[in-house]
């Protein structure tokens, strides 16, 4: 049996994270949002580590110390060394107010909470809570997504979503194919966002502000 | 290992990853695309074989009546789509749009993709299915982006955001799913295998598969192209290589639909959950009206295309959200012939782009004229894809809206009308393409008509005459399937 303390402690990781997603979303400078989203995947690394160790799945730590290498280290340093290459470490703009996707953000988690809190009755008491925690992780995401411009941020938007899936795979045990779908995940959206697209993007437009490629739309006569 | 099935699935995997990684390291461009064809005719070949001889599933592989109709589709159009990449890229090679080097890239993502979806189709397991199609994403993106000009880059990127989007609510369902059946299966390689699934579905919690469902429905419609969600597509296909648009419309979109398919056989097995039928129809037949008024305003002719692939998809998902052997049957019928016609289209498409130089179809008319192979190519496609008789897709699109007239006539009418309408899109839009005094430039076509001719026999034939064989196989599944 699980005991409580440790169930307790799996809770505050998933909903520690939540919290940081929410962090997320308020962050109006690119460097904070870069370190925000370090504290996230470390979160995220804790999380696993410590789903490893009640579940006595050894396993699960290669998953967290692959979410610990690259995405709290890697990528943010990464990221760090784009922006200040490309002049834009300075400010953000969120398409709606700060309050209203706070608002937004809210409303997403209490969903989650009522949309997963029933049909899980019988899942167990672990996968419960952590689910209807990764959901909420997944939305916040989402809803960060939409709600910036920057191509940086619609990145991490996409890798927090990452971080919520795999609290949420981790959360059901026993879960086959873990590790390889996390490292799927990984090496590859690391790969081809830090890689290609970014520069890709810079080398044609000398900015990364998705508005501003809404001009080159096919659709015009 | 040793049995030819098992030979020959192995083949199926592992000759396209072999050959991805050969035409990454191999500089010259002659061989290697008809090492390209090689490839892809080795696994054609090896698909055949498996319909005479089948492996035993396993824990990771599974061939099954349903993904074998699936399997042979795939490898013959990647196949007929690599003889016509052939003499694509020799023309954009010569205007320089490629370089030597992009050249490799492109074939060795040609050959991951088909190594991908062959994976996701042979799949016996959720989560090897759903990193196969992430796996099939990822290589399209690349290959989206590929001509490196501003909009090609913005379709990449619209593409990459919402195909990862939709990628991720799946592996959500797909967990989701993992819970449901671990409860009644265990834990363990077999509560995500489908051989499993589909037996002991009837004993899981019917409240985690619903809620599965939509997350499963909302990410792998997504890669459909289903309406709303179908943003990325015309983009993608107008913006990246025309092969990669006949194989993306012709075969990614299968294996996404093919992924809603394994799952729709889940829900059905259990008798508790929602029908997952209503929501098919309704996506499907969105995405039928929407398509068939967004033909009218397009100026370019690969969008066009586009948007008749969602059309047709809609179709597709459609049938089989009304289910029951008529419309199964003819649903899956549809999406053989469909993928048949529409990759042949853009392979006219894309040598009527390189002999016209532009994509807008303002700038283009009189093609019977001035290049009467063609233009009549053109013609024959468009005639099909329309749902025109004597092709095939007439017959299909009769056999859903008849079978549909009976059960439920306000949606038959609905669905008869958006096909009326999208038809006279599409011929207003041919009129002026094939017809009329030729405009613009016009050079010399050197296209390679064989894999054109090849689908659209097949297409013809199936109008007119299906082999009694090719029938009670696709019956047999279609009765599986309801």
């Amino acid at each position: 049996m699980i005991d409580r303390l440790a169930l307790d402690i799996a809770h505050l990781c998933a909903g520690g994270l939540v919290l940081v997603s929410f962090m997320l979303l308020y962050q109006d400078r690119l460097t904070g949002l870069i370190n925000t989203f370090a504290l996230h995947a470390l979160v995220v690394s804790f999380s696993v580590a410590w789903q490893a160790y009640i579940q006595q799945a050894p396993q699960l730590y290669i998953t967290a110390a692959i979410a610990l290498g690259v995405k709290a280290v890697i990528i943010p340093l990464a990221l760090h060394r784009i922006i200040v290459r490309l002049g834009i470490h300075r400010s953000i703009e969120p398409v709606v107010s700060i309050g209203q996707t706070m608002l937004a953000g809210i409303g997403l988690v209490a969903l989650a909470v009522m949309v997963m809190l029933p049909v899980t009755a019988q899942a167990g008491t672990l996968a419960r809570e952590d689910l209807a925690f990764a959901l909420s992780v997944i939305l916040l995401g989402l809803l960060m997504m939409i709600s910036r411009r920057n191509a940086v941020s619609q990145v991490i938007g996409f890798m927090s979503i990452e971080n919520g899936l795999i609290l949420a795979a981790t959360g059901a045990k026993g879960m086959p194919l873990v590790v390889e779908i996390s490292v799927a995940f990984s090496i590859l959206i690391a790969l081809i966002v830090i890689g290609i697209f970014l520069f890709r993007i810079r080398e044609r437009f000398e900015t990364v502000d998705i508005h501003l490629l809404h001009q080159h739309r096919g659709e015009q006569p | 290992m040793s049995d030819p099935g098992s030979l020959a699935v192995a083949a199926i995997l592992l000759v396209p990853l072999a050959a991805a990684a050969l035409l990454a390291a191999l500089p010259d461009d002659r061989t290697t695309a008809w090492l390209n064809v090689a490839a892809s005719f080795i696994a054609f070949c090896a698909a055949l074989a498996l319909l005479a001889t089948r492996p035993a599933p396993g824990h990771f592989l599974i061939v099954d009546d349903l993904n074998i109709v699936f399997i042979v589709l795939t490898t013959f159009v990647a196949f007929t789509t690599s003889v016509f990449s052939r003499s694509y890229i020799g023309h954009e090679l010569e205007t320089e749009r490629l370089t030597p080097m992009y050249l490799r890239f492109y074939h060795a993502m040609y050959q991951t993709l088909m190594f991908a979806m062959n994976l996701a189709l042979l799949a016996n397991n959720l989560g090897l299915m759903w990193v196969a199609v992430e796996l099939a994403t990822l290589t399209t993106v690349l290959m989206v982006g590929i001509y490196r000009t501003e909009a090609a880059l913005e379709a990449a990127w619209k593409y990459f955001l919402l195909g990862s989007v939709g990628i991720a609510l799946a592996l959500f369902g797909t967990i989701l799913v993992y819970l449901a059946a671990r409860a009644v299966v265990g834990e363990g390689l077999d509560a995500m295998a489908w051989s499993v699934l589909v037996r002991k579905a009837a004993g899981f919690d019917p409240a985690l598969l619903n809620l599965a469902f939509l997350f499963l429905l909302l990410g792998y419609g997504t890669k459909v192209g289903l309406v709303p969600l179908h943003a990325w597509l015309p983009d993608a296909h107008a913006e990246g290589p025309t092969p990669i648009s006949a194989v993306l419309s012709g075969l990614l979109l299968n294996v996404a639909l093919f992924a809603i398919l394994r799952f729709k056989s889940v829900m059905s097995a259990n008798p508790g959950a929602l029908a997952p039928g209503p929501l098919m129809v309704s996506l499907g037949l969105a995405s039928v009206v929407f398509a068939a008024f967004m033909l009218y305003r397009r100026q370019d002719i690969k969008r066009l295309f586009a948007y008749s692939s969602i059309e047709h998809m809609g179709i597709i998902t459609f049938a089989f959200g009304m289910g029951g052997p008529l419309a199964n049957f003819a649903g899956l019928l549809h999406m053989v012939l469909h993928s048949l016609t529409k990759s042949a289209i853009f392979f006219c498409v894309g040598h009527i782009a390189q002999v016209k130089g532009t994509q807008r179809m303002p700038d283009i008319r009189g093609l019977t004229v001035s290049h009467p192979v063609l233009g009549w190519g053109l013609v024959l496609g468009v005639v099909a894809i329309a749902g025109l008789p004597p092709l095939g897709l007439f017959m299909t699109e009769f056999l859903i809206v008849t079978s549909t007239f009976a059960r439920q006539p306000v949606l038959a009418i609905v669905l008869g009308l958006s096909l009326l309408v999208a038809l006279g899109a599409l011929l207003a839009r041919l009129n002026s393409l094939a017809f009329g005094e030729p405009l613009g430039k016009s050079e010399p076509s050197r296209a390679s008509f064989v894999p054109v001719g090849a689908h659209f026999a097949l297409v013809l034939v199936a109008g007119i005459w299906l082999p009694p064989a090719l029938v009670a196989w696709f019956q047999y599944v279609a009765r599986l399937l309801s």
